[in-house]
């Protein structure tokens, strides 16, 4: 049987930042992807954060195939017939070097895996694996198919699923209420258009995150960026939600409702459809992250939970590149050592506690539970909206004093839950 | 009643490599266990429906291998594995 020093379980952002920062150290990595090309399985919203990771790879970005740069930030409450949006763009977000940009998966993971395979790293494509080999209670290889590849260490980097790490017994199936799914359309539209709409130049970018009735009270939200010619817009919603839903309500009506919206439709109109995907995502934040390691194996990337909705943020890819980092680390230390064993690969652990991906889960480890308020996601935009809608009214006769029409929603009583959300908020 | 039509069109827009056998199987018995219905209503592609008889039947051709249906129903009413090596859904964009 082959034997190699690391076998990398799937070539998504962690596999790849694994295989990329160990294959520079010259260590013998063996990378296993089920798709025919890096890339093929993987979907994002998306956007990826820069800053957090810029250090990591210092190599890869000058040339890396993003889209676009975000530099046009914002976020609509939906009400069922109307809605309000906040705008934000800074001068900061339009200086190199640029905090995030929109990315299509499939470009940019077949793009890394050129780099991580430039540093040695071997590419096996079209490899599912189908199970561990575990010998004397360490994990001590994969299996595909017939064939059995070891190694001194795997590195589950399989998904959000991870079957390997449930194979290794590391974790059982998710449940529903830790989990939610995105839906999502790549829409091609000229970049002109694009420009035209989204107030841009060159290859300047829009993020927007909307919250409120296309979720129909339900945890979730939907989120539009602007590719160099193209829209992604999706949809996110808690898969708990959805299985409590009527029967008309199936997951792909979510979707349409919300790209039928006016706000929506006029943004994309023209375009063209060329690509519909969905993924599972995680979004139960710290409570929900599965175990990091075991005896010879470590876990990375969306596998060990690593994704975090900050409600005007949405964060993963760069938690999978930092994961996928730091496993490298976690092997080159336990190689010098001579030691696969779970003890000394838990520094895996403690390397993500002492940066920005636990210290991040920590800090937002109440947001899952706030952000699932429904009077947040329906409450609140209906509120609002209606307050909008009788600021900007003109009745045929005189109209009414500013105050008195806000008032006239506010009362005491909505004030006092207003103030108890408030704190609930406050922990965001 | 999602817009079944619209759906197969979109489907229809992905590239997908055909299997030789489907990856996700409904476990036999299982094919009214209420849990399995939620797969009726949580699948982005629309590839669960019920037939005359009660029973949630799946067609497997357009699977987006979410992973969606695992999580919601459980793998004591489905046998749910990716597809082969090279085959399934193959995103261009993603």
């Amino acid at each position: 049987m082959e034997k190699f020093d690391v076998i990398v379980v799937g070539a998504g952002l962690a596999g790849l930042a694994a295989a990329y920062t160990m294959s520079r150290e010259g260590l013998e990595v063996v990378l296993l992807e089920r798709g025919e090309y890096a890339g093929s399985k993987n979907v994002t919203g998306g956007r990826l954060y820069v800053n957090p990771v810029r250090h990591l790879f210092p190599d890869l970005w000058d040339q890396a195939p993003f889209e676009r740069f975000i530099t046009h930030e914002g976020f609509s409450m939906m009400a069922a017939d109307r809605s309000i949006t906040v705008g934000y763009y800074g001068n900061e977000l339009n200086r190199a070097p640029y905090q995030s940009y929109s990315v299509l998966r499939s470009r940019f993971d077949r793009w890394l895996a050129e780099q991580a395979e430039a540093q040695g790293a071997m590419l096996l494509s079209s490899a599912k694996v189908d199970d561990v080999i575990i010998e004397n209670g360490k994990i001590t290889g994969v299996l595909t198919g017939d064939d059995g590849l070891h190694a001194d260490v795997v590195i589950a980097c399989d998904g959000v699923l991870s079957l390997i790490a449930e194979k290794a017994g590391l974790r059982n199936a998710g449940m529903p209420r830790d989990y939610a799914v995105g839906i999502k359309e790549v829409i091609e539209l000229d970049p002109d258009l694009i420009n035209a709409r989204f107030n841009l130049e060159g290859d300047e970018g829009a993020a927007r995150l909307f919250f409120g009735d296309i979720t129909k009270g339900r945890f979730g939200g939907g989120f539009l960026y602007t590719n160099r010619e193209s829209i992604s817009l999706g949809i996110v919603v808690g898969i708990k939600a959805l299985m409590e839903g009527e029967a008309f309500l199936e997951a792909p009506a979510f979707f349409d409702g919300f790209k039928e919206r006016p706000e929506i439709a006029a943004l994309i109109k023209d375009g063209t459809t060329v690509e519909y995907s969905a993924h599972v995502i995680p979004e139960g934040g710290y409570r929900s992250l599965t175990p990091l390691s075991g005896n010879g194996i470590l876990v990375a990337g969306d596998a060990a939970g690593l994704a975090l909705n900050l409600g005007v943020t949405v964060r993963g890819m760069e938690y999978a590149l930092a994961s996928g980092y730091y496993a490298a680390q976690t092997v080159l230390q336990a190689k010098d050592a001579g030691d696969y064993g779970a003890e000394k690969l838990a520094v895996y652990k403690t390397m993500l506690e002492n940066s920005f991906v636990l210290e991040d889960f920590r800090n937002f480890r109440e947001t899952p539970a706030v952000l699932d308020e429904r009077r947040i996601v329906s409450h609140y935009p209906e509120l609002f909206g209606k307050i909008m809608k009788d600021l900007y009214e003109i009745p045929g006769g005189p109209k009414n004093r500013l105050y008195p029409t806000i008032r006239r929603y506010l009362t005491i009583g909505e004030m006092l839950s207003m103030f108890k959300d408030f704190r609930k908020v406050m922990k965001i | 009643m999602s817009n079944s039509a619209g759906l197969k069109a979109k489907l229809g827009l992905d590239v997908f490599k055909p299997g030789l056998e489907p990856h996700i199987v409904i476990r036999p018995g299982m094919e009214k266990d209420p849990r399995l219905k939620k797969a009726i209503l949580v699948c982005p592609a629309g590839l669960y429906s019920e037939n005359e008889k009660g029973e949630v039947v799946l067609t497997i051709d357009g699977c987006l291998e979410c992973g969606t249906c695992r999580i919601a129903c459980g793998t004591d009413v489905l046998d749910w594995n990716y597809p082969d090596g090279g085959t399934g859904v193959q995103f261009r964009f993603g």
